[in-house]
């Protein structure tokens, strides 16, 4: 018996029209919190292609200086609350984790439902922040006193909304908690779930921890902005710099957050287009509990120059570099995942391979700023916003994008056109290290980050970064038009257009409600590759056993 | 003959490293060098960038390797190897990464300390600007490693508002828009900000310190190099933020006390300690 919670069908609306409902199908939810994202990535972009062309010219002449401000704090927090957190952790987490579980629905179906329907609220506040009175102007690590003199209303827009944001996904970390530790189908060991469930529970675990302090942390600052409290303010005696190490001990987490659902995510997809087991499972699990362990404890590697003692420069560097060493052997292990394979470089492939390209590239420069002398040249400068868009472009997107052609079978039956997929994979590439190398440039020869003019030594380097820009705006057409077009045109899939094993793939394209048609699977190796393929067979027990039967009749 | 994979592999790795460190000792990719912790600076991103070219063209190298050599070919059906680990390979993998790791760390403390980040910080300049219970925070400090006695650091007091720069020479009482500093003489800054936090940063001298209200922050420095050097607000603080920005002035010793006598409010035979050398 499967432990499961029953989203009265009968009382759910069907058709189109439940995605825009209180519905508590895990699945519904996933999608909701997907396409929702991706409306607000289209706005993000939309707000960093008003400060590339601002950027195009070394004056500021292209927006106004509050409004540039404003379209940086916007384009920061629309990009990290309200597309990667949501999508990385919600949208894939919520599809997925049941089926990889074994289970019907998510622990906590309602809660579900609430953790979404937080964001679309949040989302227009935030947004709208922006034409009833102003956005916030201290950009997305709102540092006091700046957040403290800069128009309250739309501080505290940001604040209400962040909050809500942050609810949203302590709502979603603690669903996804419950349901991998206790949803599991009855014989599925821990060490037998997909890798992207490991992930789902490292990042949940982080979520928890972390998020009420940036909670509590806002709400202080909302005092001291409403109420004239002195927490951060040094001229009413507060401290400044304790809101730094307040608001990092959440956005470092954070940025593991964003990132280490997307580990999840390219371990599920690797090994089946390479077809071979993930390599190194459990080093893998305890890379990510690393991780999580040595991620709680690095966050004032962003205040080097904040008057951080030296002792605690020394601390802090060694820490982080040493995030390096649980993340370098997940990278091993992907390589090793595809040495000897049966690769077949398909979109999904391509994208999660230009993570890779992409992440090494940011986990290098990170590692590099993780050293304080080296920090205290590039710190706030476009080096920075070089690395960090490595790492949530180069790696977090690309893996939205890869999943979303991995997946997009499963959702709709129908595959994704290829050469489209292709074009849409080489532009973002090509457009992405365009946009984003030459800003390691800048920073390193004197340009700070957050700036809308400059000395004009730095226009043609600025200028192709605004061009990288372009093509990165560009190349989302191609996209757009192949996930709408293969909606209803694409070339029908069947229930495993890839031959997958983990369990999410042993059921209909697109799955029923509550997700199987009989009992769920046991799937013991989702990842057992490595035999001739063969027919699939919902009795089997374990995923080397699907390809084993069916081994005789195929071929 | 066939030359055995295993040699083909080691001397692929071997002119990747030479390569790595060719590159390393090469790549001129920043600004000059016009403080006496710029060159070491510059050494720690030359070592830093061999590792990580080494790195980077290893591994993507080895997917481009494995996409090509490991790619499905036409009509090919079926899986690869049934390969779920080895661990002798990844505790190999997991101790490549921590030696390296270990030893930038360590390094880059070298580098630290010898940019004087690890002297203790104290209030350097002697010239009445002592105010024993405000706490002073961190910034690199130099100053007690150069201080054999020769040369006294000059002191400035320094103070970030929106949007500018104001330097103040408590020897001389002058107060001035721009940095003038003599070549080869510490310089020892006082910073405080009057509204937001700001940053003071000369991209040419390596340096970096936040300007923060309500904690007075230090930074010292010696140029070498004489010459004019943008200063740099690198801190949002507010909608002029990237107007916000003044200029250091590197001079001989001559020269910078000429312009310390033509400006000085007070009888030149009172600012005693700026410029013998
Ligand atoms: C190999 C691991 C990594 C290391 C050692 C590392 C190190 C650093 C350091 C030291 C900084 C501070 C730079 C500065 O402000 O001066 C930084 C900034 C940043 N990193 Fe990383 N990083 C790593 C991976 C990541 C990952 C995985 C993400 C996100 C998915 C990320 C996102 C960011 C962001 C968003 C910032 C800038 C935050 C801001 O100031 O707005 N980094 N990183
Ligand atoms: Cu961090
Ligand atoms: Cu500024």
């Amino acid at each position: 018996m499967t432990l499961s919670l029953n989203p009265s069908e009968s009382l759910q609306p069907q058709g189109w029209l439940r995605y825009l409902s209180f519905s508590t199908d895990h699945k519904v939810i996933g999608l909701q919190y997907l396409v929702c994202g991706f409306l607000f990535y289209l706005i993000g972009g939309a707000l960093a292609g008003a400060i590339r062309t601002e950027l195009v010219t070394p004056i500021s002449d292209f927006l106004p200086r509050e409004t540039y401000n404003e379209v940086l704090t916007l384009h920061g927090t629309v990009m990290i609350f309200l597309w990667i957190v949501p999508v990385v952790n919600g949208a894939f987490g919520n599809y997925l984790i049941p089926f990889y579980v074994g289970a019907r629905d998510m622990a906590f179906p309602r809660l579900n439902a609430v953790a979404f329907w937080l964001i679309p609220p949040a989302g227009l506040l935030l947004i709208s922040s922006y034409f009833v009175t102003g956005a916030a102007q201290s950009g997305w690590t709102a540092y006091p006193p700046l957040s403290i003199t800069t128009p309250a209303t739309g501080q505290i827009i940001w604040i209400l909304s962040v909050l809500l944001l942050g609810g949203s996904s302590i709502f979603g970390g603690i669903n996804f908690i419950a349901t991998i530790l206790k949803l599991r189908r009855p014989g599925l060991g821990l060490m037998q779930l997909p890798m992207y469930c490991w992930a789902m529970l490292g990042t949940s675990i982080l979520v928890v921890l972390s998020t009420p302090v940036l909670a509590g942390t806002l709400v202080l600052l909302s005092f001291d902005i409403i109420a004239h409290t002195g927490f951060f303010n040094p001229a009413l005696g507060g401290n400044a710099v304790v809101y730094q190490h307040l608001f990092w001990f959440y956005s470092h987490p954070a940025v593991y957050i964003m990132v280490l659902p997307a580990f999840g995510l390219v371990s599920e997809i690797l090994p089946v287009h390479a077809r071979k087991p993930l390599f190194g499972y459990t080093t893998m699990v305890y890379s990510i509990m690393a991780i999580v362990f040595l991620g709680l404890i690095v966050w004032a590697h962003h205040m080097f120059t904040s008057g951080t003692p030296p002792w605690m420069r020394l601390f802090f560097t060694i820490a982080t570099a040493f995030i390096a060493v649980p993340t370098g052997i997940k990278f091993f292990n992907w390589l090793a995942t595809l040495w000897g394979g049966k690769i077949s470089l398909n979109t999904a492939m391509l994208f999660c391979c230009g993570f890779i390209v992409n992440f090494v590239f940011g986990g290098i420069t990170g590692v590099a700023l993780a050293q304080v002398p080296f920090d205290i040249h590039v710190h706030d400068t476009y080096f920075v916003v070089g690395h960090f868009h490595y790492i949530v472009y180069g790696g977090t997107v690309f893996v939205i994008f890869a999943s979303i052609y991995h997946w997009y079978p499963k959702v709709t039956g129908r595959l994704l056109n290829e050469p489209l997929g292709q074009l849409h994979f080489w532009l973002t590439f090509v457009g992405f290290n365009l946009c984003f190398a030459p800003q390691h440039w800048l920073g390193l020869n004197g340009m700070p980050r957050r700036v809308a003019e400059y000395d004009p030594q730095f226009t043609l380097i600025n200028q192709f970064s605004s061009a990288g820009a372009l093509l990165m705006a560009i190349s989302t057409f191609p996209f757009l038009i192949n996930v709408v077009m293969s909606a209803s045109n694409g070339a029908p899939a069947g229930d495993n257009p890839w031959n997958a094993l983990t369990p999410e793939w042993l059921t209909s394209s697109p799955p029923p409600v509550e997700n199987w048609h009989g009992e769920p699977p046991l799937v013991h190796e989702p990842y057992g590759y490595g035999v001739t393929p063969g027919e699939l067979s919902l009795e089997a027990s374990s995923g080397r056993d699907l390809w084993n039967l069916g081994q005789g009749d195929q071929r | 003959m066939r030359i055995p994979p295993a040699i083909l592999t080691l001397l692929a790795g071997m002119a990747l490293v030479l390569f790595g460190l060719w590159v390393g000792q090469n790549v001129n990719l920043l600004p000059v060098d016009a403080s006496a912790n710029a060159p070491v600076y510059d050494e720690l991103f030359r070592v830093l960038f061999s590792i990580g070219s080494i790195l980077f063209i290893g591994i993507v190298g080895l997917i481009l390797y494995s996409l090509v050599r490991f790619r499905r070919r036409v009509g090919e059906t079926g899986d690869g190897a049934a390969i779920e680990g080895n661990l002798p390979l990844e505790i190999l993998w997991t101790a490549i990464p921590a030696v390296v790791v270990l030893f930038v760390g360590i390094y880059s403390y070298d580098i630290y300390d010898r940019m004087g980040g690890m002297t203790p910080l104290n209030d350097h300049g002697m010239h009445g600007m002592q105010h024993s219970e405000e706490r002073t925070w961190g910034g690199i400090s130099p100053v007690a490693l150069e201080a054999d006695g020769a040369i006294a650091p000059l002191p400035v007091d320094v103070t970030a508002m929106q949007f500018a720069f104001i330097f103040h020479y408590p020897d001389s009482d002058i107060t001035s828009g721009e940095l003038h500093v003599p070549l080869g003489q510490p310089v020892a800054l006082q910073m405080k900000a009057l509204d937001v936090i700001h940053a003071f940063w000369v991209p040419q001298f390596r340096l970096k310190q936040d300007v923060i209200p309500g904690q007075p922050t230090l930074l010292s420095f010696t140029p070498t190099r004489a010459g004019q050097y943008p200063i740099v607000c690198a801190e949002l603080c507010g909608p002029y933020h990237g107007g916000m920005r003044s200029t250091v002035i590197v001079e001989e010793p001559e020269s910078f006390a000429a312009w310390v006598a033509k400006n000085s409010p007070n009888p030149p035979a009172e600012s005693p300690t700026a410029v013998q050398s």
